[in-house]
């Protein structure tokens, strides 16, 4: 299972990297499962909300995509990452925990489940300068895409992309210093 | 927001573009050695009898150990910043340079008679040496904790001392031209000192300042 996911995974970070954003949906998508999967199978006591963990990684694993050497496998990349992330988490939180490098390849994808709590991501959003912020929310929540975001607010889209790609950066930032 | 809502906005952001850490590295490398040149020519620059001392094999093994540390501490560093990249064999690396300072240390206690172990090591030049090297430095240091910043190091205490490795690397290559203690003995223990300085200092950067 693992060999087909690397081939597949890996051609389509490089596509998305290419701009090709419907295999970046696709890539986002199944690393969110299979990172969630991982994650949750290392959080046995409570503590860490596990979808947390997922949130940053994947944005962690979008600011840093420039990162990853092509030719190199992507799934070692991706853990790597999903496990500095929860350590990361653990630290934060007053805990240490030891994560075993060679049970990766057991981790099954998981799906979202809904859940009540308000997210550590919420607050880094809430944080945001309003431009920023309002521009975040309107693509991501409100589902927008970047021409009505564009329309709503009266700004061209390149400001819209603009604004979208700093605030992204500044919530992954604030994940890594809190 | 929902992990899939995350997911809209980073797909929308799918086009913004940043320059591949492997590129990112030997632009920086290549600013860290522009920045420890001009900062070593502006104050102590070479010593006068250059083309001379370049016919010795003392001297000339001090660039030997120090370009080697720089070359080792690069390698690592590149790899420390990627995630899950292997490690293993640029660690096993970063033992050449000190490995070259014994042998180069035990030779030279063979050669030079016991009576000047102390003058060899102790030199002319150790507060000079000592200062200079992390002045030098101290600029491409910061330039690495930058792109490790850039990148993405799983351990960056780890990553952030490399990184004082690799500038103390370069900045000692620069010193070496100008230092007159051609001896392994002041090298073994005058430039370690300084180089460990270095060292620490990245990772205290890589400690506080990397983070991601």
């Amino acid at each position: 299972m693992s060999g087909k996911d690397e081939a597949e995974l890996s051609r389509l970070l490089r596509a998305a990297i290419a701009g090709d954003e419907k295999a970046y949906a696709d890539f986002l998508h199944r690393i969110a499962a299979l990172v969630r999967g991982f994650v949750r199978r290392k959080i046995v006591q409570g503590g860490v909300d596990p979808e947390d963990v997922v949130q940053e990684t994947l944005l962690a694993i979008h600011v840093k995509r420039h990162t990853w050497r092509q030719e190199a496998p992507v799934l070692p990349w991706i853990y790597a990452i999903a496990r500095f992330k929860l350590i990361d988490a653990f630290r934060r939180r007053g805990r240490r925990i030891e994560i075993d490098v060679d049970d990766i390849a057991e981790t099954f994808a998981e799906p979202e489940t809904e859940t009540v709590s308000e997210r550590d991501i919420n607050r880094a959003l809430d944080g945001l300068p309003p431009a920023q912020r309002s521009v975040v929310s309107a693509v991501s929540v409100e589902g927008r895409s970047i021409g009505e975001t564009a329309t709503k607010f009266g700004i061209s889209e390149t400001a819209v992309r603009v604004s979208l790609h700093r605030g992204l950066a500044a919530i992954a930032r604030r994940f890594g210093r809190e | 927001m929902r992990t899939e809502d995350l997911i809209k906005a980073l797909d929308a952001d799918a086009s913004s573009k940043a320059m591949p850490l492997r590129s990112a590295w030997w632009l920086a490398a290549g600013a860290a050695i522009v920045i420890a040149a001009v900062v070593f020519m502006l104050t102590i620059g070479p010593r006068p009898d250059f083309m001379v001392a370049a016919h010795t094999m003392r001297f000339l093994s001090k660039f030997v150990f120090t370009i080697v540390l720089a070359i080792s501490a690069f390698a690592l560093i590149r790899a420390l910043s990627t995630p899950g990249a292997s490690t293993g064999r640029a660690m096993v690396g970063m033992l050449a340079a000190p490995l070259l300072v014994a042998v180069a240390v035990v030779l030279e206690l063979f050669m030079v008679p016991e009576a000047l172990w102390g003058t060899r090591m102790v030199g002319s030049n150790m507060m000079i040496c000592m200062s200079f090297i992390p002045l030098i430095g101290i600029g491409p240091l910061a330039v690495f904790l930058w792109m490790l910043r850039y990148g993405a190091p799983t351990r960056p205490v780890l990553a952030g001392a490399v990184a004082g490795l690799l500038a103390g690397g370069l900045a000692a290559t620069f010193y070496a031209a100008h230092c007159f203690d051609d001896s392994p003995l002041f090298v073994a223990t005058w430039y370690t000192i300084a180089i460990a300085a270095l060292a620490l200092l990245g990772a205290l950067g890589g400690r506080f300042f990397v983070r991601w």
